[in-house]
């Protein structure tokens, strides 16, 4: 286990110019990062006439949240104008099954892998690990077909089970490199006590794991959150992920734009996984850092 | 009120006897942003008003988008009620397929083919004696939108070819103004050559290369031509167009940035949104052409077929409320298109809709679009070339026919 | 006593092998997702994927033989062509940027400043962007009358030029900063903590030495943060290959092909162009190289059985 022990950098120098090399170059690039949300957010307060009149960088003359309010509730998106909150609670009840599922099959990919090494187990690491690479429009004909025999097509399990699929190669490698790094003797003293396969795993392992599993769902949540296709193709009609609509008010193709309220859109659909970064960042250095010992 | 006393009394009808013949009809359609979503509200309030079925909206933006999503649905067994395409090739192998409802019976019986004009809105519906789908507006695509006060202060006249055009141009450039507002898009680009292409030659060329599919014209002079004039264009945008989009440009000729701009007839809802009188503070002249020509372009509602009797039923009942003439009337007033039958009110329409409805009078002036001929694969390759052509000026015409000859040979 | 001994001894000798079977079992049963997914997705989907890519399947797949029709198309295509150039410069120079950035923000954060978590969380907040709404920001800033090039011409710098996306040869480019912004901040997180795990003792006796500080960094823990940058490569080349929603909603494939990729034109080709014979021969011909060039490397890091 690796602990988070600080900087484990050089001594910092008594000299007062790399000092401010060190803060200069951090700022510049905080600023190279800060720029896109800052317009975003400036944006997002304006109106429209003050949007037409074209200084993205000046601030809003008469700020206001009626964008927000607009982008939250009555924006329209067809015949319905409830804004992007309808999708909210559909975004939920996708994403948080889906991060869970997904994060404990990789988990026990990983496991499984990493200390039951039985045969073939590493040729279906391999062929997943190039499944990461296939773009996912390519294999949807088949899975649309498997699950329409199957009948979960346009279901909440349909979209479920398609998030796990598709999330299973990164979950599967970040797992495995993280267990693959802790100690086997670790194992071997558990195998020798005579636990088994699910108990040496809850008990030992995922406690262990913790901090690679908070890694894990940064990424998924960011992934599943920020999905609209599959969401769209395999959610059904009833369970509409919030991108759904965002799509549907950002990328209007005949009609007036509304820039603030496509920001607004923006910014409060980004909101919960930018909440979770938020809360967990300490964690996240912490776990791929457990997590990338070995690559 | 009426329609609220309307409403009440299905609602208190329904809650009396639970029908068991009520269908819900989804219908996926592309109709988001503004004026779009207005129009589509007329057809839903319409279908609920006739009490029992109601419209279940199933809005994703982008046309590409939408209909992708409609096929994987009918390839899921989950099929919407209705979905919307456009009047083209798009959904000719739906109908191969047999997927589709066959709305002979309602059309015989109400006469489609006697009030719907012209009759060809009807041809990409019709198949092997049957018709598979509903074509509820006609949007043209050729029209010059103009700005009439820069005009005037710059002392020049309103181009109505291409040839006027090409000589007004440079003027409006020395004025300091942009003489052509373009959103470098690949749809925007294959459009403008489309317009240059009817405003230069005629329908029946148009035919030939799109309809007969004839490689000679396809590489002939006139086909050099139009090249020609398209790229002789290139030199009147500004620097900003590449990415941007139609609207943005619109918006260039509403504050008198630009002078004109190419688009189709959705561009009026830009202009009376920013409070803008048709013929008054700006002009929409058909063209530029030669002759005025109008496009049957639009929309159209398709039906999956479906083995459950209360759906279909209620599918004929969508089908005809849609082409019925207060629907006809409501929608496209409100959509800024105009009508597929003659029999409408359209008294509201402003000056730029007159004109497309006096062209609609005459069958010679109207003409079907590229798609309704060509594949939605061949019309992809045009758009690859003309988008490329564009983009690099350096690319001689002569690359740019010999593609073109290729594409048109091999289509189907 | 003997009989007692006797059974315990069996059940000793019985129990680990019969314990070490069910044990075996329930790593198999464990492993069944897996198994369904790598072989019913990944091979069998993408057979099948292949098979089509023989075929004249338009809007529907069907097994209308045509050989190698699609193919001679595909590499006969001038935007295909372009998008295999392009992907090749953009993803080299992408993966480059962010680990080289990747690197040195983890590197400055690492000499015990202040407000650390402040800015990590500013490097790492664009991950959660979307690749949507990244490209609609940056498509906005790049654009010359609206974007930074207005505001600093407007500032007094007449001949300040940043438009890359409105020209041809520049417009990757502009798709490059957009992309390097949304993900360097993940190579960051993962360089950062790789140097947390750098052992302090070096530094001391680097110092001692008195070894330059970048040579340290370059000689000694460059090369102890090769697992690091090796699950970096991996998530961004998956990225790569698969970039689609960036360009769609920055660039739209233009100026002309100019900013055109393979995923666009598998996409296109699936959808709204119905044909899809044609998108599954690019699919077949983007999932090739991948095979080629990242199938040995998987092979010899993670198939052949590791010592440990």
């Amino acid at each position: 286990m690796t602990k988070l022990t600080g900087p484990q950098g050089p001594k910092p120098s008594r000299n007062s110019t790399s000092r401010y090399g060190v803060y200069g170059f951090l700022i510049i690039a905080a600023i190279f990062f800060c720029i896109p949300l800052y317009i975003m957010v400036v944006t997002s307060l304006k109106g429209m006439p003050e949007i037409r009149l074209g200084d993205l960088f000046a601030l809003p003359g008469d700020p206001s949240f009626a964008a927000w309010t607009k982008a939250w509730s009555e924006a329209c998106t067809g015949v319905q104008c409830d804004g992007i909150q309808g999708g909210f609670w559909n975004s939920i009840k996708i994403s948080v099954p889906s991060v869970a599922i997904s994060i404990a099959i990789g988990a026990i990919n990983g496991y499984a892998l990493s200390f039951w090494r039985f045969k073939g187990a590493n040729v279906l690491f391999g062929v997943l690990l190039f499944g990461a690479f296939v773009p996912f429009q390519v294999v949807i004909f088949p899975i649309i077909i498997f699950f329409r025999e199957i009948g979960i097509y346009g279901s909440l399990l349909g979209i479920i089970l398609v998030h796990t699929a598709f999330g299973m190669p990164i979950m599967t490698l970040l797992f495995r490199n993280y267990f693959s790094s802790l100690p086997e003797e670790l194992f071997k003293a558990a195998r020798v006590d005579g636990a088994g396969f699910w108990q040496i795993f809850f008990q030992i392992m995922m406690p262990l794991a913790i901090p690679v599993t908070v890694v894990a769902v940064i990424l998924q949540t960011t992934g599943i959150w920020n999905d609209y296709l599959l969401g769209l193709i395999f959610a059904g009609r009833e369970n509409l992920p919030m991108t759904v609509q965002l799509n549907n008010i950002v990328s209007a193709t005949f009609g007036v734009r509304e820039y603030n309220v496509n920001m607004a859109a923006t910014i409060l659909t980004a909101m919960v996984p930018l909440a979770i970064y938020l809360f967990s960042g300490k964690y996240f250095v912490r776990g791929i850092a457990a997590g990338a010992v070995k690559g | 009120m009426m329609g609220k006393k309307i409403g009440m009394l299905t609602l208190a009808l329904s809650a009396v006897s639970v029908s068991v013949h009520a269908a819900n009809v989804e219908v996926i359609h592309w109709w988001t942003s503004g004026g779009e979503q207005k129009a589509v509200t007329v057809f839903a309030d319409e279908y609920n008003k006739l009490g029992g079925d109601s419209w279940v909206d199933s809005a994703v933006a982008l046309g590409e988008n939408a209909r992708a999503l409609t096929m994987q649905r009918i390839l899921g067994g989950d099929a919407p009620g209705a979905a919307q395409f456009n009047t083209s090739r798009q959904f000719e192998e739906l109908i191969e397929e047999g997927l589709l409802l066959d709305l002979t019976p309602i059309a015989k019986k109400e006469g489609w083919l006697q009030f719907i004009r012209p009759t060809s809105v009807l041809d990409p519906c019709m198949k092997d004696g049957g018709i598979y789908c509903v074509p509820v507006n006609i949007h043209s695509n050729q029209w010059l939108w103009t700005n009439k006060k820069v005009f005037a202060d710059a002392g020049l006249q309103e181009p109505t070819t291409w040839k006027e055009f090409l000589q007004v141009a440079p003027k409006l450039r020395a004025a300091g103004v942009i003489p052509l507002a373009l959103g470098g898009q690949a749809w925007q680009e294959r459009h403008l050559f489309d317009v240059v292409m009817i405003g230069t030659t005629d329908k029946a060329f148009w035919s030939q290369i799109w309809d007969k599919k004839d490689p000679e014209a396809a590489s002939g002079d006139t086909m050099r031509g139009v090249f020609e004039t398209f790229g002789a264009l290139r030199q009147f945008i500004d620097q900003g167009s590449p990415g941007r989009n139609w609207n943005d440009a619109t918006n260039m000729v509403i504050t008198g940035k630009a002078a004109t701009q190419v688009m189709g007839d959705w561009a009026r809802g830009e202009f009376s949104a920013a409070n803008l009188k048709a013929d008054v503070d700006y002009g929409c002249i058909p063209g530029p052409s030669i002759k005025p020509y109008l496009t049957l372009a639009g929309d159209a509602f398709i039906f999956p077929k479906t083995d459950d009797a209360d759906l279909e039923n209620a599918q004929f009942k969508m089908a005809s409320m849609m082409l019925s003439p207060q629907v006809q009337a409501k929608f496209n007033n409100a959509k800024g298109s105009l009508p597929v039958r003659d029999d409408v009110d359209m008294s509201l329409a402003d000056a730029c809709m007159k004109k497309g409805l006096k062209l609609l009078e005459n069958t010679d002036a109207t003409f079907a679009p590229a798609n309704v001929y060509i594949t939605a694969d061949t019309n992809g390759q045009v758009d690859d070339l003309i988008t490329t052509f564009w983009n690099e000026p350096d690319m001689s015409v002569d690359t740019a026919l010999t593609i073109f000859a290729g594409i048109i040979d091999d289509a189907e | 006593m003997d009989e007692r001994s006797n059974s315990s001894q069996s059940s000793q000798c019985i129990t680990p092998t019969r314990s070490g079977r069910k044990l075996q079992l329930s790593a198999v049963l464990a492993s069944v997702p897996m198994a369904i997914v790598a072989l019913g997705i990944f091979v069998i989907c993408v057979a099948y994927s292949v098979v089509l890519s023989f075929t004249k399947s338009k809007l529907f797949p069907n097994l209308n033989w045509v050989g190698l029709d699609q193919y001679d198309r595909l590499w006969g295509s001038a935007r295909w062509l372009t998008s295999v150039e392009n992907l090749m410069l953009y993803g080299v120079l992408f993966i480059i940027l962010c680990l080289l950035s990747g690197f040195l923000m983890a590197v400055f954060l690492d000499q015990k400043v202040r407000f650390e978590s402040g800015f990590r969380t500013l490097f790492l907040y664009p991950y959660a962007m979307s690749l949507v709404v990244t490209g609609l920001v940056w498509q906005w800033m790049m654009e010359p009358s609206l974007g930074i090039q207005n505001v600093v011409q407007k500032l007094g710098w007449e001949s300040f030029q940043f438009a890359p996306l409105v020209d041809s040869d520049y417009a990757i480019y502009g798709v490059l900063i957009a992309a390097v912004w949304q993900s360097s901040g993940l190579v960051m997180a993962l360089m950062l903590a790789g140097l947390r795990g750098v052992d302090g003792e070096i530094w001391k006796a680097a110092r001692i030495d008195g070894i330059p500080t970048w040579k340290i960094y370059l000689f000694i823990v460059v090369p102890m943060l090769r697992p690091v940058v090796i699950t970096s490569v991996v998530l961004l080349a998956v990225g790569v290959v698969r970039v689609y929603d960036l360009i769609v909603a920055q660039t739209g494939g233009g100026p002309g092909m100019a900013t055109e990729m393979p995923a666009k034109f598998v996409i296109d080709h699936l959808t709204g162009r119905s044909n899809v014979g044609l998108g599954m021969a690019a699919a077949t011909m983007m999932l090739l190289p991948v095979l080629v060039v990242i199938g040995p490397w998987i092979y010899r890091e993670y198939v052949r059985p590791a010592k440990r």
